[in-house]
């Protein structure tokens, strides 16, 4: 009884925790910088994919947008932490209690997911009385729109240009923290009463109308959650690397994060954080083949661009051979004593 | 008089690319049911057929050197070729998956597109005069339109009523219809599905290529990324005209050409910057009041 309970509830999201910080102790005991810095990569990419997944996961919607949020979040980073001087000078338009503020990065990150959510449920209202496939492509819509006006806003965002002087976090641990938090809300999300009756919607729209679920307040409210966790990514981000740009948070990281998704499995949040761990292994080789490899005496380099061309190759392979991903609908778990096949979730027509 | 009728000439050119591509869009979802995203790379890989690789900023002109009458066949056939070509490769394994899935895929077809040409071209914008005797303004009551933007709507007028005839008088164009009204029924009935769905493709591509000639005689460039726009605002025009909807697509193009023209001209200079933010906020508003698009077709909602 005991170990049903915990199979049913925490033993997933300590199992994909526990893979988390085995990668963290591991770049603290490499100790090399680029090593570290690639694991943070990773993590932020986690915080990104989980996010996507609470909402795609769930409710089988695909967005193309939610790196909008993270684009949010990025910008609350850049408004709240760069030393004020510095900030008159690259965003001369801010308001004057924003332009006094500089506060530590976790707040920001609390702030960012805040203000991605806000946006969200803002959005989110229009959005989600969309159908599956129109809604995909009204989320794409809203990326644009957010990107635009980023780009453009010139005294508030300083347009295309980066704004540089976000500080600058080194460690890994505020990123491992904040990969398993996401961990963790995303499988609060999934296992309770709402994302029950969301994957259900997903699975028999019309069945679980009937049966008194309000499908888009469900996704709405999977939606605003989702986005929290891509803004606190998004300020992370750009707490990881000291500088943003509209355009980071644009289509690239959307084909990364979305591909990450696909390879891991939407079905299930184990799937998304080992398509994390899969494919940023798979990019961090190709990079360095990028960068050229001493083979003898000669210097053998891929092409640029080479990267994305195997990501996406790969994406179509794997929706073509393996639609549901890798992991499939399955999760992480304690091994099932008994074999009985009720308590495994039914196969979804999501993918 | 010369201003609004130039107001006009606007909104009616920049309402056709959208139009045009919208259709593009159109057709294939008909048929299939695929949201494709990678029509705006065969959009940019279309210009980029008649450059020969290189990563110099400066293009190195290959086909683009051919008479125009040679030249405009060319890029068609390239666009539709790439188009049928992509539909063997990748989507006609996808028949059976979920319009989800087939979506994701062409995404990341469209990836594999675009730094297929980032690795050729690299990633900065090359001049390139295509086609230039079109850039010379003509006199119409007043308002000096470019030859281009007359050409363009002359263009796309032609290509509407050419594809209403050929969907509505030929047999091919009925068998289009039938597939894009009930794909099952219509193979139940005959239909061959390979070949409705090849030409649906071919069209769409050829469709892209049109609006690369248009898009690169205007603007004078060859953009890896010069597709994105357009595709995006054709997907917004195939969700508010109603997916799936021939008829419905072409007509919220040119509404959203419109939309951006005059919001062009009335909108004060500081906020013109976000005229596309400002469309997209339009768009949301229409889907509010319609979530079903304008005009919605038969047969997309699932029935229980």
């Amino acid at each position: 009884m005991g170990a049903s309970v915990i199979r049913r509830t925490i033993a997933t999201p300590v199992f994909l925790s526990l893979l988390l910080v085995a990668f963290a102790v591991t770049a603290w005991a490499v100790g090399s910088r680029p090593f570290n810095q690639t694991i943070i990569d990773i993590f932020l990419q986690v915080i990104f994919v989980v996010g996507l997944w609470i909402f795609v996961g769930n409710s089988g919607v695909i967005s193309f947008g939610h790196i909008a949020f993270a684009c949010l979040g990025g910008y609350v980073a850049a408004w709240t932490t760069i030393k004020p001087m510095m900030k008159g000078n690259a965003m001369p338009g801010l308001p004057d209690w924003l332009m006094g503020m500089e506060i530590p990065f976790w707040a920001a990150a609390g702030l960012g997911a805040f203000w991605a959510a806000l946006w969200a449920l803002i959005f989110g209202l229009v959005l989600m009385r969309l159908s599956g496939i129109a809604a995909s492509i009204a989320t794409f819509a809203m990326l644009a729109m957010v990107n635009s006006i980023y780009s453009n806003w010139e005294s508030v965002t300083a347009a295309t240009s980066s704004v540089v002087g976000i500080p600058i976090v080194r460690t890994v641990w505020p990123y491992l923290i904040a990969a398993v938090l996401a961990v963790f809300v995303a499988w609060a999300f999934a296992i309770s009463r709402h994302g029950l009756a969301l994957r259900a919607a997903r699975d028999e729209p019309t069945a679980a109308a009937a049966s008194g679920v309000n499908i888009s307040r469900m996704r709405l409210i999977a939606f605003v959650i989702s986005a929290a966790v891509m803004g606190m990514g998004g300020t992370l981000y750009a707490h990881s690397i000291g500088v943003v740009t509209p355009d980071t948070f644009y289509l690239g990281l959307t084909f990364t994060t979305l591909s990450m998704l696909v390879v891991g499995g939407m079905g299930s949040l184990s799937g998304a954080v080992i398509g994390v761990l899969i494919l940023s292994s798979l990019i961090q080789v190709l990079r360095w083949l990028e960068a050229g490899v001493q083979v003898g005496a000669s210097t053998f380099a891929l092409p640029g661009g080479v990267q994305e061309i195997a990501l996406g190759v790969v994406m179509i392979l794997i929706l073509m051979f393996r639609p549901a991903g890798i992991m499939g609908n399955s999760e992480l778990n304690l091994p099932n004593r008994r074999s009985d096949k009720a308590g495994q979730p039914a196969p979804t027509r999501v993918l | 008089m010369g201003q609004i009728l130039q107001v006009v000439f606007d909104a009616l050119s920049l309402g056709s690319l959208y139009a045009l591509a919208a259709l593009g869009i159109a057709l294939i979802f008909g048929v299939m049911k695929l949201v494709n995203f990678a029509h705006g790379d065969v959009i940019a890989f279309s210009v980029f057929a008649l450059l020969w690789p290189s990563v110099d900023a400066v293009a190195i002109i290959f086909a683009g050197n051919l008479p125009w009458f040679l030249l405009i066949p060319f890029v068609l056939a390239i666009g539709a070729g790439l188009s049928v070509l992509s539909e063997i490769v990748v989507f006609r394994r996808f028949r059976r998956a979920n319009p989800a899935t087939m979506m994701i895929a062409s995404f990341a077809l469209g990836f594999v597109i675009r730094y297929f040409l980032l690795m050729l071209f690299s990633s900065r914008p090359k001049s390139i005069s295509l086609l230039p005797a079109l850039s010379q303004p003509v006199e119409i009551f007043g308002a000096r339109i470019p030859l281009l933007q007359l050409i363009t709507i002359l263009i796309t007028m032609a290509v509407l009523i050419g594809l209403t005839a050929f969907l509505r008088r030929t047999r091919f164009g009925l068998e289009m219809r039938a597939a894009a009204e009930n794909f099952t029924m219509a193979r139940m009935l005959g239909v061959r599905a390979n070949r409705v769905i090849m030409g649906a493709f071919a069209l769409s591509g050829a469709l892209a290529a049109a609006i690369a000639l248009i898009l690169g005689s205007q603007t004078g460039t060859a953009n890896i990324m010069m597709g994105a726009n357009v595709m995006l605002m054709a997907f917004i025009a195939t969700v508010i005209g109603g997916m799936g909807s021939l008829a419905g697509a072409v007509l919220a193009g040119f509404l959203l050409g419109a939309i951006a023209t005059v919001m062009q001209t009335i909108l004060p200079p500081d906020a013109r910057a976000f005229r596309d933010a400002f469309v997209y906020g339009a768009v949301i508003l229409v889907l509010i009041f319609r979530p079903q698009g304008i005009l919605s077709a038969r047969g997309t909602k699932e029935r229980v």
